[in-house]
Order: structure tokens, then sequence, then C-alpha cells
């Protein structure tokens, strides 16, 4: 295996929390490789320290032991301001919740990461219409937040994530708060965007059916990996007719 | 650069889509700061009237009244006996070394006529000695004489508000106008002097010979007068002149010891002193106000924008999850403080000049209003947003992005 390709290496990986006089071990050793291009579903109970992992992995918190490789860079002991960078450059998120500014318009919303990193309003625009398009939004660009579905508010987040060119793109049960039909949809888009411009995807649920739709499961208990292995035969998400959007149902 | 601007950006939108609340909390701010440049204005105008008032009265000048001095401050009730004459005048100028010039003065009131124009005005009778006393400079002409005023001449000198009442373009000099019933040839115009600072207009008068205002305007035989204008050598005199000017109308009027004197002397620094009390009183209350409102407006700043915070917790979560640093954070929430107070105290500015200029009017006293004021505002206002908002921002700046992400 080309250590180039590998885009999350995890050695031995511990979080402890402490709550006052209570110190809990979340992660317990966790030693993980992801590579470029997989697609990978990691599940398990609740509780057993999948949002905890993915936090680690998006640099948004740091471990309390071992050693993290995103990208070759070794993230760490990064600080504070270092990991919002690493945040910016080589990670997009996807939370369950959508995690849009509210009152704010789609196009804006993709824009930001853009405008954190302190791009040109030109190229900020260029580049958010291009990420909304490919999602399917490209007739939404001034929806807020609440004049968009659920489903749709999901696709824009994914836009938002992908706008920057991310390493990884970080799915926290991103169809937890959707319907079935919805969740197919979006599925079928991280399939594409997988599938199409070989994106890496770590996506966290608990629901088996969504997990098959990815081509490596990894199951963790209890703080630590309980399995990890392929899945040879992903199911193929099925966009449900009547989408509204004409570029999904073209490359369905 | 680009992070101020885009934090700029960011709190415009905030504060347009609160405006009632961004209003109400600017409220303290906007008082403060208009109590500070209407405070200002007034200090301003204070002392540019105060050196007017200098400079059109004249330097180091006393002024003796008749009368007893009872009722201090405003001049007292007139005796039944007159006690003021120019016999003291000549005195005081033979006598005084410390005085430079001395004016006896009677004032009257009169029409003035030219032609088809009338016009109202005052009077003075005095002496070729009244300019120098009142350092009062001839814009055209030549004083009247002490020959004039031996023979109670028909000479005047009129000022500049006369001078447009009467004449249009012409030169007034030589040309004979009617005071009363007693033709008059103007032999000089008067410089302009100005506004006074109570509001009265140094222009707007006549001077002519003491002994022609007596016979012909007054008719008051004997050598009486309203009061006498003596102007001291040097300013450190002016407390030597005074007491031995004292001395000797005390000796003259045979005043005995240990009883009041029938004159009054009051000087320009008491004048002064007196208003600038009252107006130093009232920059202190101004300035007191100003500085509670300021405190209230900064805490009203501080407490809406923690609450600001704490109600956007959840968008700054996702900020920093999508790469914001702190320091982006904080200037989000440091420029949107500093904004909101800003624009506090622009419209305080506005409301400052307001006031002090209605509150110039009223009271008629001059304001001035000096750039130094605006930046005074921006100032005040700009640091007041700083100091109250840098503890929100930085609360808001310290959150650690999965606890905001989870927030409600
Ligand atoms: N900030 C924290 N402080 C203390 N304990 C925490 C904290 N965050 C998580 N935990 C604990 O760590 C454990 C793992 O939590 P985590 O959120 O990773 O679970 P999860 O696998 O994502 O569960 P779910 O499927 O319900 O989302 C839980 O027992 C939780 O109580
Ligand atoms: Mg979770």
């Amino acid at each position: 295996m080309n250590d180039r390709d590998t885009v999350i290496k995890m050695e031995r990986v511990e979080k402890i929390y402490r709550t006052g006089e209570l110190v809990f071990h979340a992660l317990r050793g966790i030693t993980l490789d992801i590579r470029a291009g997989e697609f990978v579903a990691i599940g398990g109970p609740s509780g057993s320290g999948k949002s905890t992992l993915m936090n680690l992995i998006g640099c948004l918190d740091r471990p309390s032991a071992g050693r993290y490789l995103l990208a070759g860079h070794d993230v760490s002991m990064l600080d504070a301001d270092a990991r919002a960078f690493a945040r910016n450059r080589l990670i997009g998120f996807v939370f369950q919740g959508f995690n849009l500014l509210a009152r704010t318009s789609a196009l804006e919303n993709v824009e930001l990461p853009l405008a954190y990193r302190g791009l040109g309003a030109k190229e900020r625009r260029r580049r958010a219409i291009e990420s909304l398009e490919l999602v399917g939004l490209a007739d939404k660009l001034n929806n807020t937040p609440a004049q968009l579905s659920g489903g749709q508010q999901q696709r824009v987040a994914i836009a938002r994530a992908l706008v920057t060119d991310p390493k990884v793109l970080l799915a926290d049960e991103p169809t937890g708060n959707l319907d079935s039909r919805t969740t197919e949809d979006v599925l079928a888009l991280l399939q594409r965007l997988h599938r199409e411009h070989g994106l890496t995807i770590v996506m966290v649920t608990h629901e088996p059916d969504v997990a098959q739709c990815a081509e490596r499961i990894i199951v963790v208990r209890d703080g630590l990996i309980g399995s990890d292995g392929p899945n040879p035969t992903p199911r193929r998400a099925e966009l449900n007719t009547g989408s509204s959007s004409p570029l999904l149902a073209g490359s369905a | 650069m680009g992070m101020w601007w885009m934090a700029f950006r960011l709190a415009l939108r905030s504060l347009t889509r609160n405006k009632l609340r961004a209003g109400l909390t600017v409220l303290g701010i906007l008082i403060g700061v208009a109590a500070v440049v209407a405070m200002t204005a007034l200090g301003d105008g204070a002392s540019a009237s105060i050196q007017n008032q200098m400079g059109a009265l004249g330097v180091n000048l006393l002024w003796v009244f008749p009368g007893s001095n009872t009722s201090s401050g405003v001049r007292g009730e007139v005796g039944s006996r007159p006690t003021l004459s120019e016999d003291d005048a000549d005195a005081i100028a033979r006598e005084l070394f410390t005085v430079q010039a001395v004016a006896p003065v009677i004032t009257a009131s009169a029409q003035v006529v030219l032609g088809a124009r009338n016009y109202a005005t005052r009077v003075t009778g005095s002496t070729p000695d009244y300019l120098r006393v009142r350092a009062w400079a001839l814009s055209r002409g030549s004083p009247f004489t002490e020959a004039d005023l031996r023979l109670a001449a028909r000479t005047c000198m009129i000022g500049e508000t006369v001078r447009k009442a009467l004449f249009d373009q012409g030169d007034p000099i030589g040309q004979t106008v009617r005071i009363g019933r007693m033709p008059c040839t103007v032999v000089a115009l008067l410089a302009p002097k100005g506004q006074g600072s109570f509001g009265q207009d140094y222009d707007d008068t006549i001077v002519m010979p003491i002994t022609a205002v007596r016979a012909r305007l007054r008719h008051t035989p004997g050598r009486e007068v309203d009061q006498i204008m003596v102007s001291v050598r040097e300013q450190d005199l002016m407390a030597r002149a005074q007491e031995q000017l004292t001395a000797l109308l005390r000796q003259r009027h045979r005043v005995a010891d240990g009883d009041e004197n029938d004159f009054m002397v009051r000087n320009l620094q008491d004048l002064m002193a007196t208003l600038e009390r009252t107006r130093s009183t009232l920059s202190t209350l101004l300035l007191a106000i100003a500085c509670i409102a300021l405190l209230v407006g900064g805490i009203g700043v501080m407490n809406i924008m923690l609450v600001s915070v704490s109600e956007r917790t959840r968008e700054i979560g996702i900020r920093l999850a999508i790469g914001a640093r702190s320091a982006d954070i904080l200037a989000q929430f440091l420029v949107e403080a500093v904004t909101l107070s800003t624009i506090g105290g622009v419209a305080g500015l506005a409301l400052g000049v307001g006031a002090g200029t209605l509150l110039g009017r009223a009271m008629e006293w001059s304001v001035r209003f000096s750039p130094t004021a605006a930046v005074i505002a921006f100032a005040t206002s700009g640091g007041i947003g700083v100091v109250f908002g840098f503890f929100p921002a930085r609360r808001a700046a310290q959150l650690d992005p999965i606890t905001a992400l989870r927030h409600e």
C-alpha cells in the first residue's frame, strides 16, 4: 500500500473525557487506515464512540493519546488555529442536523469556507455555483435554508463540504434527519460523487441499510474497532422518481 | 484586511436583522456622545466668546458705576444723589499712575434719521479716549477731537449696524444725519466688533462727545455720568488700580470710614469669571450625564453582545467547523460591537449638534462646532465598542467547536 494514498492513518488513538471527577475512556486504541478514494461506513451501537472518532478525524478535537496522520501530516498535536486550517483545507463536514447558517442563502453558505480561506468574491462565487451544480441545486442558489427541504439542505451542506476540494468528506449520520426517500437521494449523490469524482467518504450511520451503500464497513464497539472489512457488494442507492434534480436523475 | 472587511459586512447584516434591538442598545451611547459633543461645542464657544469679549470690551478694563453695592452682581439701585461725575473721571486720569485712559460715559436712546430712513439706536456720549479704553478701531474717518468735546460739537462716530441701516454703499463720512432733533456730522465709522457673548450687538451704537449728548439728548445739567470706564496700564496692575481707584473715589465722595461705597467697581475678569462659572457648571453637568450614559451604553452593548453570542453559539460552531480561526470569530463579534456603538456615536453626533445649537440659542451663548467633536464622537463610541465588546467577543472566540455545534 502506497503511503501517499493514505488519507487517514490512526495508530492506537485514544480519547479520554473528563467531566469533573469522572474519567471516561471514549476511544481506547483505534488503529485505522483509510486510503484515497474509499467509501467507508462506520457503524456501531449508540455511545460506542463513533462521533468521537469522527471529531478526531475531522480535527475538531485532539486525541488524548496515539498518533493521527491526515494526508501525511501529523495532526495529533496541532493547536486550535492549525486545526482550523486543516479543517478548512483538508476536511469537508456534513452533519446530521445540516448545520447551515440560517437566513443565509445557499450560495453564501457554500461560499463560507472559501471566505475563511481569504479567496476573492468572484472566485468564491464561481466555485460555490460549481459546487451547487454538482449536487443538483443550481436553481436554488438564493434560497435560504428555511426555503429548502431537508434533503435539499443536506445537499447544500454537501456542496459546502466539497467546495474546498477536501481530501475527505466526513459525514456523521448524514441521513439521520431525513425520511427514507430523501435518504436514498442523498446516498445516491454520495455514491455518484465517490464513483465519478473519486471522493473519499467516511460516513457514520447506525442504519445497516445505509451502511450497506459503502464499500467498507467499520464497526465500533466500546471505543474499539469491533470489525473492519470490505463490503464486496455495495447496495446501489436508488433515486426516487420525481426527484427535483435533473442532474441526479441523469446520472441514475 | 479581508478578515476585518468580512467581519464588518457580517456585522451590518446582523445589526440590520435586529434593528429595534440595535436601536435600543445604542441609546445610551447616543445620549452620551450627544452630551460630549454639546459640551465641547459650548466649551469651545465659551472660550471663543470670552476672547471675543476681551477684544470687544478692551483689555484691562474697570467700570465704575454710581450707586451702592447692596445687590451684588447686578448694577445696584442708583442712589437718590448722583454720585459719579466727569470730575471723578478727570481725577482718576490725573492721579492714578496705574491708569492708562479714562472715559466718562453717558448713554441715551435716540432715533437716527437720514432722508426717509429711520433707525433707533443707543447713543454713547464720551471723550476721545473712549476709543482707547474700548480698544476700538475706526474703519474710516477720524475721531472727534478735544475741541469738539469742549464745543459740544455735533459730530458722531457710527457703528457698522447703524451704517447698514442708514446708508447703502455710499461713504457715510461727512454726511449729516439727524439724531433726535439734532443734525450731526458723521466723522468716523467704527470698526465692526460683532456680537457680545450675551447676544448684544456692539456695532448697534453711535458715539458722540459727552457734552453734545448731555446738552441735546439728555438735557441734564451738571457733570453726572452713567459710568466711568477705566483702562489699566497692565494686567498685573488691575488689583492695585482697583484699590487706588476705590480709595480715591471714597475720599472724593467723602465716604466715612466703615460706610459703604456709593459707587461700584467692576472688572472684566469678575464678569468673565461669573460667565465662566455658569458655563463650567453646565459643562460638568453634561460631562456627568455623558459619563453615565456612556457607561450605561457600554454595558448595554456588552449585554446585547453576550446575548448575541449565546444565541449564535451554533453559528459559531459551524464557522469553526468549516475553518474559521478563533481570531476570525473574535473579529466578527468585536467589529459588530464597534459598529453598533459607532452607529450610536454618529447618531449622538447629530443629536449633540442639534441640542448644542438649541441650547446655545436658548441661553444666548455662542456655540462652536469643531471637527474635534466628530473625532470625539467616533473615538468615544468606537472605544466603548472595543472595550465593552471585547469580553463577549473573546467568549465567542474561545468556544470549543464541538460544544458549540451541539448547542441547543
Ligand atoms: N464531551 C464529552 N464529555 C464527556 N463524555 C463524552 C463527551 N462526548 C462524548 N462523551 C461520551 O463518549 C461516549 C461516546 O460518545 P459518541 O458521541 O462518540 O457516541 P456515538 O457512537 O456517536 O453515539 P450515537 O450513535 O448515539 O451518536 C458516550 O458515552 C458519551 O457519553
Ligand atoms: Mg454520534
